[in-house]
């Protein structure tokens, strides 16, 4: 029988007055007990609803089948069939607008949680196995994958598991792209990250760390070194910035550097030797996911205060619900329809050479109210003349996006971009305007999930797999 | 790991290293630059390409012990390895096609200027060279500077060697003396750039600078070495590291650059402290 509870089995957390002081993970996961209560409220859809909304297809009721079974090793493999980072998926796909989006629970209450149990069944796996994979059979071509993002290991990892021999490169000194130097320890543990890296190398998966392709080698010479086909999965790394008064000064960082100095820099774990800004109070300006997590980053390096500034108002905001969520009960706040206008400086008048000069003091904000919607359906905002404000803040994170980096497609002749810098691709195949090269992930699409980056990169696998075996 | 292949103390507070890394010694160019982490958990540095030896596979840096991360890495010595060491990173110096260049460089800088002085040198370009120090003792590369250069002046600003004064007194010399070149190319502390950049303003001789501010990955992702350039927010590590000198913002690069003073001061402290304890 079915459980009909309209409501999932809420996930267990850290208290927010607890974990807004702590970086542990805030989602302790199902146990197994409440892993097989919530498996019994999928109904197993002939028609499966739930897989069209998943980007990698997944086989969902499948793996939930075989939970029910408790056969968790079992629902391990139908995942990973689809999947290489079921453990990352589990955590920080928006399965809210995907797979649970879809499920017919979801039409009179609540869906099957099957994030939740994604994660539980990703971690049995790896509590209890010794990750050792099997390793396959070689077919004697070599690819090249640029970049050890979502993008670059599901692309690495489904190659390897048709028997290439890839070779992922890195230009950071830890592969894991944004999962490590983005996404906080509170939401993706490293040692998750760490683990499916692990994975990929004991499947024969080569990475190597420290080459920033288009600098150290170019893609042309990746095809001169033997390789036959070549994906890059680059990201959108370069950060954007407002172009107003003050985005020099000292406290000042873009999302990607603050978040990068916690997460990748380790400040987060006191490293003596990265400096950040720590205590105080806190501007993030933006509203998507990596807003939310600088901003529950400050919390918990000890800002005594942390706003959200974001322009649009609560039912704009592009983050996830369940972020938006943890940070209000965590106790940042949200200034909406508010955006920046100048970020003020000390300026010491009878002392050139204090230290304190050009520090922040304080971010000069306007407000802003809905127009009519553009053409995408989005409301514009539109300043209110004479409604400035300053907020009383000394760092200040700017977290409005970011765009694909130009180092590989400004050394790499035949391979075209469009005009906001992505990577122009045909979405079937990930295949580029240059023969043998294919692209997947925010360098194709800017800025987007981790999940759909995967979805890319298992395109693109299958496509070179394809035109390799022709 | 990157090997250490040779280690020469220039003068008490700078050190010059040859680090084995076949990847960077076979692309690197003058004005480039690397990043390197000492050991795991490390910072990540970054520091100008001093050389290169293509064969040999290996990339020259001269640095000074500034910090916890530079005290670090001189304490390593030949046949030790450092945990990373990626590049070349930015972009060349631009040399193609000149025939008359001065090169001022000051301090450690001059480790940067050097490579670019050879290359012209090489190329059959006449290099005038500058190069001034605090004082006699901190005095590095001069008889490097001398085989590239078709004039060298050196300058101390205590008159402690050479002649007192700083690199501006020479070149505004020259200038008043009616003396051209296509490009200055300047290299070292930021006030010495700026006022190099000033002292050749009214010439309108073309004049490059080299920037060297807080980076972490060196390939555009974190914009914590962003400047001010004609007004714009540009990259140092994809755009630069060179810059035309009339268009940075000097004052907005020299404020940024105390950014995390007392921390590294007090990180450096603590790694002196440390080797202390262990000796």
């Amino acid at each position: 029988m079915p459980n009909m509870s309209p409501k999932k089995n809420a996930m267990p957390s850290q208290a927010p007055e607890v974990r807004a002081h702590n970086f542990d993970e805030v989602a302790l996961g199902y146990d197994e007990a409440t892993a097989l209560d919530e498996a019994a409220r999928c109904l197993n859809c002939k028609n499966m609803p739930c897989v069209t909304g998943c980007p990698v297809n997944i086989h969902i009721p499948e793996f939930i089948s075989k939970i029910k079974e408790c056969d968790f090793e079992g629902a391990y493999q139908v995942i990973n069939r689809s999947s290489s980072l079921p453990a990352v998926c589990g955590r920080v796909c928006p399965q809210e607008t995907q797979c649970e989006a879809k499920c017919v629970r979801g039409i009179k209450g609540e869906p099957v949680g099957i994030g939740r149990l994604e994660r539980f069944v990703a971690d049995w796996h790896n509590a209890h196995t010794d990750g050792v994979a099997d390793i396959p059979e070689t077919n004697g071509h070599k690819v090249a994958v640029v970049g050890s993002g979502p993008s670059g290991l599901t692309c690495a990892g489904d190659l390897a598991k048709k028997g290439y021999s890839v070779t992922v490169y890195e230009a950071l000194h830890t592969a894991g792209g944004v999962l490590v130097y983005g996404i906080p320890e509170f939401r993706l543990p490293k040692a998750i990250v760490k683990k499916e890296v692990d994975n990929l190398k004991a499947m024969g998966v080569t990475i190597e760390t420290n080459v920033v392709i288009g600098k150290t080698l170019t893609v042309d010479e990746l095809f001169e070194m033997g390789f036959e086909a070549v994906f890059i999965g680059s990201g959108a790394g370069l950060p954007s910035f407002m172009n107003i008064p003050g985005e020099s000064l000292k406290g000042v960082y873009s999302a990607n550097e603050y978040l990068t100095r916690s997460n990748l820099m380790k400040a987060y774990l006191d490293n003596p030797v990265t400096p950040i800004s720590k205590g105080g109070r806190v501007a993030v300006v933006g509203g998507g996911n990596v807003a939310m997590d600088a901003a529950r980053t400050a919390l918990r390096l000890g800002a005594e205060k942390v706003y959200i500034v974001y322009r649009r108002s609560m039912e704009e905001l592009p983050a996830r619900r369940e972020e938006v969520e943890h940070a209000i009960e965590e106790g940042v706040e949200f200034m909406l329809l508010g955006s920046p206008v100048e970020i003020l400086g000390y300026r010491n008048p009878d002392d050139k050479r204090d230290p304190k000069n050009g520090t922040v003091i304080g971010m000069k904000c306007i407000k802003m109210e809905l127009g009519e919607p553009d053409e995408r359906g989005r409301r514009s905002p539109i300043p209110v003349e004479g409604s400035e404000f300053t907020l009383d803040v000394d760092t200040v994170v700017m977290s409005i996006g970011t765009s694909p980096n130009p180092l590989i497609k400004s050394t790499t002749e035949g391979l075209e971009t469009n005009k906001r810098g992505g990577i122009i691709v045909e979405e079937s195949t990930g295949a580029t305007t240059k023969m043998g090269v294919y692209a997947g992930g925010d360098a194709v699409t800017g800025a987007a999930t981790v999940i759909s980056a995967m979805g890319a990169g298992k395109v693109a696998a299958k496509a070179i797999d394809e035109y390799l075996s022709k | 790991m990157y090997r250490i292949t040779y280690k020469k103390s220039l003068n008490p507070t700078v050190t010059m290293l040859d680090i084995e890394a076949p990847l960077v010694a076979r692309k690197a160019k003058p004005g480039q630059f690397i990043i390197l982490r000492v050991d795991e958990d490390g910072e990540r540095i970054p520091l100008t390409i001093a050389g290169y030896d293509r064969e040999a596979g290996t990339v020259r840096i001269i640095f000074q012990i500034v910090g916890a991360t530079t005290e670090k890495l001189n304490r390593k010595e030949v046949g030790d390895s450092i945990q990373d060491f990626v590049g070349p990173l930015g972009t060349a110096t631009e040399l193609d096609g000149l025939k008359k260049v001065c090169i001022v460089g000051g301090g450690v800088g001059c480790a940067i200027a050097l490579p670019i002085a050879e290359a012209l040198h090489e190329m059959g370009c006449e290099v005038t060279s500058v190069i001034g120090f605090r004082s006699k003792d901190l005095l590095i590369l001069e008889d490097e500077f001398s085989a590239a250069s078709d004039r060298l002046f050196v300058m101390t600003d205590d008159g402690s060697y050479a002649r007192q004064g700083n690199v501006c007194v020479p070149l505004n010399e020259m200038f008043a003396a009616g003396e051209r070149f296509e490009k200055v190319i300047t290299i070292g502390p930021l006030v010495m750039m700026k006022f190099v950049v000033e002292a050749t303003r009214p010439t309108g001789i073309p004049c490059i600078v080299s920037m060297n501010p807080i980076m972490i990955d060196g390939t555009g992702m974190c914009g914590g070495c962003r400047l001010t350039v004609g007004g714009k927010t540009k990259f140092a590590c994809v755009d630069g590291p060179d810059f035309d000198g009339y268009e940075v913002d000097f004052d907005s690069a020299m404020e940024r650059g105390t950014m995390f003073r007392d921390f590294e001061r007090h990180a450096h402290e603590e790694t002196c402290n440390l080797f202390k304890k262990s000796v």
